[in-house]
C-alpha cells in the first residue's frame, strides 16, 4: 500500500513502469472497493426487493410466468381512472406552481441580496418542515369548521361552509404548498445568471417594459423555469401522503392504490405490476428531463 | 417623486405599475409561511377544538402527550431510529462519495448513478418491496430494519453532499501526506477529513432530519413497539383531528428547524 502513485510513472520505463501501473491499478480498484458497504445496503434494500417485485408482477396466482396482472390493468376501467388522476393531479399542481412560482422567482431575483435571502428563508421554511406537519396544518386550515371557512364567513365572503379538503382541491392545495419550493429554486438560480445588459439593451432599443420581458428576459429564463416543473411533475407523480391525508378517499393516485392493494386486499400481484408501472413512467420522464436540461439543476437541492 | 414612481429595473417600469407583481410575490409567501407558523399558536390553545387564535392558553395538548405511553415511545423510536440512522448512513455514504472521487475509474459514474437510485425511485415502491422481504426476513417492526432502510434513503443524500465537498478539496494535500509516510487512511483522516468535516456533520444532520421525517416506510416496516412517530401521526389523522398532534408539530418544528439552522450555519462557515 506503501506506493507513490502517479507523478512517477510517466517518468519510468520498463518493468519498473509496468509493476507501478499494476499497483496503481490495485490501489484505484482498492479505493473503489470503499464503496462497497454502501451498495451492498442499496442492493440488500432497495434493488434486491424491488427485483423481487418484479419477478411477483410477472407471476400468476398459480406460480407460472404470466402478464395477467399487466392484462387486468388494461382491462379494468379503474385503473385507467386511476393513471388518469395520477397524471390530472401532477399536471395541475406543475401548472399552479408554475403559475405562483414564477412571479415569486422574479420579484426574488430583483430584490438586494440581503432581502432576498431573508425571503429565501420563507421559501425555504416548508423544506424543513415535516411533510406531515404541513399536511395535517392544512387540514386544520381547510376543513369545514377550521380557519378558512371560519374566517370566509365571518368576512361575509360565502354564506355556507365550503368543501376545501377531503377532495380534490385540498389534496392540490397540499401539494402545490409542497412542491412550490423545488420550482422556485432552480428558477431563481437561472433568473439571477441572466445578465441584465440585454434587458437594458432592449430597453434602450424602445422595447416597452412588457415588451422587453417577454421577448428577452422570459426565453432567457425558460431553461430554469423546465427544469423545474419537470422536477415538479416527476416527484408528484408518486405522491402517497398527500393525497391520502387531504384527499378523502376521493384522490386516488398510484401510490395510494398500490398501499391499498397491499394494506387491504395483499394482492401483491396488483401492487407489484402497478409500481413497476410507476417506476417505469418515471424513469421515462426523468430520461426526457436529462435530454432537455442538465440533470443535476434537477437533483441539486436537497429533495425529499 | 414617490417610491411608486421611481423605476424599478432596467426597463424603466415604475414599482406603482408592477405594484400587483408585488402582492402575487407576498401572497404566495405567505401561503408557504402560513401553515407552519399557525400550528405553534394553535398548539397552545385550551379549547377541545383546533381554534385561531386560542380564546384561552394552555400546555394541555402537551401534557396529553407526554402523559400518553405510546406517543412518548413513539418519539423515542423515531429518535432512536434516526440517531442510527446517522451513524450509519454517514459513514457509508462518506466512504462512498470518497472512493468514488479518489479511485477516478470511468466506471464509478455507474457506481454514482447507483447510489443515487433510492432517491429518485418513488418511496411508495421501496416501501412495498422492503415490505416484502423483511415479511420473509423477519425483519419487520423491528429497529434494525427500519434503520437499515432509512439509511438506504439517505445515503443518496450523504453521497450529494459530501462529493461536493470534495470536488473543492485539494487532493494533492494528501499526496503530500502520503509522500511524507502516512498510509492512505492516516492520510484521509489527519489531512482530508478535517477539511470536509462541515459538509460530513451536514450530511449527518440530514440523514437524522431524513429518518426523522420519513412516513411511507415507516408506515410498512415500523410497527408495535418500535412505531415511530410519524406512523402514530399519520393513523391518528386518518381518523380524526387530535389537537396532540398540534403539540408533536410544534415540537417536530422545533427540532427539525434547529437542525436545518445547524446544517445552514456550517455551510455558511465553509464558505466563509
Amino acid at each position: 500500500m506503501a506506493t507513490i502513485a502517479h507523478p512517477v510513472i510517466s517518468a519510468a520505463s520498463g518493468t519498473n513502469a509496468r509493476g507501478l501501473r499494476r499497483d496503481q491499478l490495485r490501489e484505484r480498484i482498492a479505493l473503489l472497493s470503499l464503496c462497497a458497504p454502501a451498495l451492498l445496503l442499496v442492493l440488500v434494500t432497495m434493488l434486491l426487493p424491488i427485483a423481487w417485485l418484479f419477478s411477483l408482477s410477472f407471476t400468476a396466482d398459480d406460480g407460472s410466468l404470466s402478464l395477467v396482472h399487466y392484462r387486468r390493468m388494461l382491462e379494468q376501467p379503474s385503473y385507467a381512472s386511476i393513471f388518469v388522476m395520477t397524471f390530472k393531479v401532477s399536471l395541475i399542481t406543475t401548472g399552479i406552481c408554475v403559475a405562483f412560482g414564477y412571479p415569486l422567482a422574479y420579484v426574488l431575483s430583483q430584490l438586494p441580496r440581503r432581502a432576498a435571502n431573508l425571503c429565501l428563508i420563507a421559501v425555504m421554511l416548508p423544506f424543513w418542515t415535516s411533510l406531515l406537519v404541513r399536511t395535517y396544518a392544512w387540514l386544520v386550515l381547510l376543513q369545514r369548521q377550521g380557519l378558512i371557512n371560519s374566517w370566509g364567513i365571518r368576512l361575509g365572503l360565502w354564506d355556507e361552509p365550503l368543501a376545501l379538503v377531503n377532495n380534490l382541491s385540498g389534496t392540490l392545495v397540499g401539494m402545490v404548498h409542497i412542491m412550490l419550493p423545488f420550482l422556485v429554486l432552480p428558477l431563481l438560480g437561472t433568473m439571477r445568471s441572466i445578465d441584465h445588459d440585454y434587458i437594458k439593451a432592449a430597453a434602450n432599443l424602445g422595447a416597452s417594459p412588457t415588451r422587453a420581458f417577454w421577448s428577452v428576459f422570459f426565453p432567457l429564463s425558460l431553461p430554469g423555469l423546465f427544469a423545474g416543473a419537470l422536477i415538479v411533475f416527476i416527484i408528484c407523480l408518486g405522491f402517497y401522503v398527500t393525497p391520502a391525508v387531504l384527499g378523502g378517499g376521493k384522490v386516488i393516485m398510484v401510490s395510494n392504490q398500490i398501499a391499498s392493494d397491499i394494506e387491504l386486499f395483499f394482492n401483491w400481484g396488483a401492487a407489484s405490476s402497478l409500481g413497476v408501472l410507476l417506476l417505469a413512467l418515471t424513469l421515462a420522464f426523468l430520461y426526457i428531463a436529462s435530454r432537455l436540461t442538465r440533470l443535476e439543476h434537477l437533483v441539486g437541492e436537497g429533495s425529499r | 417623486m414617490s417610491w411608486l414612481d421611481a423605476p424599478a429595473s432596467a426597463t424603466q417600469i415604475t414599482h406603482g405599475r408592477r405594484f400587483w407583481l408585488y402582492a402575487v410575490a407576498a401572497l404566495v409567501l405567505a401561503f408557504l409561511i402560513v401553515p407552519t407558523l399557525i400550528v405553534v399558536p394553535m398548539s397552545f390553545s385550551g379549547a377541545q377544538y383546533l381554534e385561531f387564535p386560542p380564546r384561552q392558553w394552555s400546555l394541555r395538548w402537551y401534557s396529553n402527550f407526554f402523559a400518553s405511553a405510546s406517543w412518548v415511545q413513539a418519539a423515542a423510536t423515531s429518535f432512536k431510529a434516526a440517531t442510527l440512522t446517522a451513524l450509519v448512513a454517514t459513514p457509508l455514504g462518506t466512504m462512498a462519495a470518497y472512493g468514488l472521487a479518489a479511485s477516478r475509474f470511468r466506471a464509478a459514474r455507474a457506481v454514482h448513478v447507483l447510489l443515487i437510485m433510492p432517491m429518485i425511485v418513488p418511496v411508495i415502491l421501496i416501501a412495498v418491496a422492503v415490505f416484502y422481504v423483511y415479511v420473509k426476513a423477519k425483519l419487520n417492526n423491528s429497529l434494525a430494519g427500519l434503520v437499515l432502510a432509512h439509511a438506504m434513503l439517505a445515503v443518496p443524500l450523504v453521497v450529494i453532499v459530501v462529493t461536493s465537498a470534495l470536488k473543492t478539496f485539494d487532493a494533492n494535500q494528501e499526496m503530500v501526506a502520503r509522500s511524507l509516510g502516512a498510509s492512505r487512511p492516516r492520510a484521509f483522516i489527519l489531512v482530508t477529513l478535517p477539511q470536509i468535516r462541515f459538509a460530513v456533520v451536514s450530511a449527518a444532520l440530514l440523514s437524522f432530519l431524513t429518518s426523522f421525517d420519513e412516513v411511507i416506510l415507516a408506515l410498512f416496516v415500523s410497527g408495535g413497539a418500535n412505531s415511530t412517530l410519524t406512523r402514530n401521526m399519520f393513523m391518528a389523522l386518518r381518523d380524526q383531528i387530535d389537537p396532540t398532534i398540534a403539540a408533536i408539530s410544534t415540537m417536530m418544528i422545533v427540532v427539525t428547524s434547529a437542525l436545518f439552522a445547524l446544517t445552514q450555519v456550517l455551510g455558511r462557515a465553509r464558505n466563509a
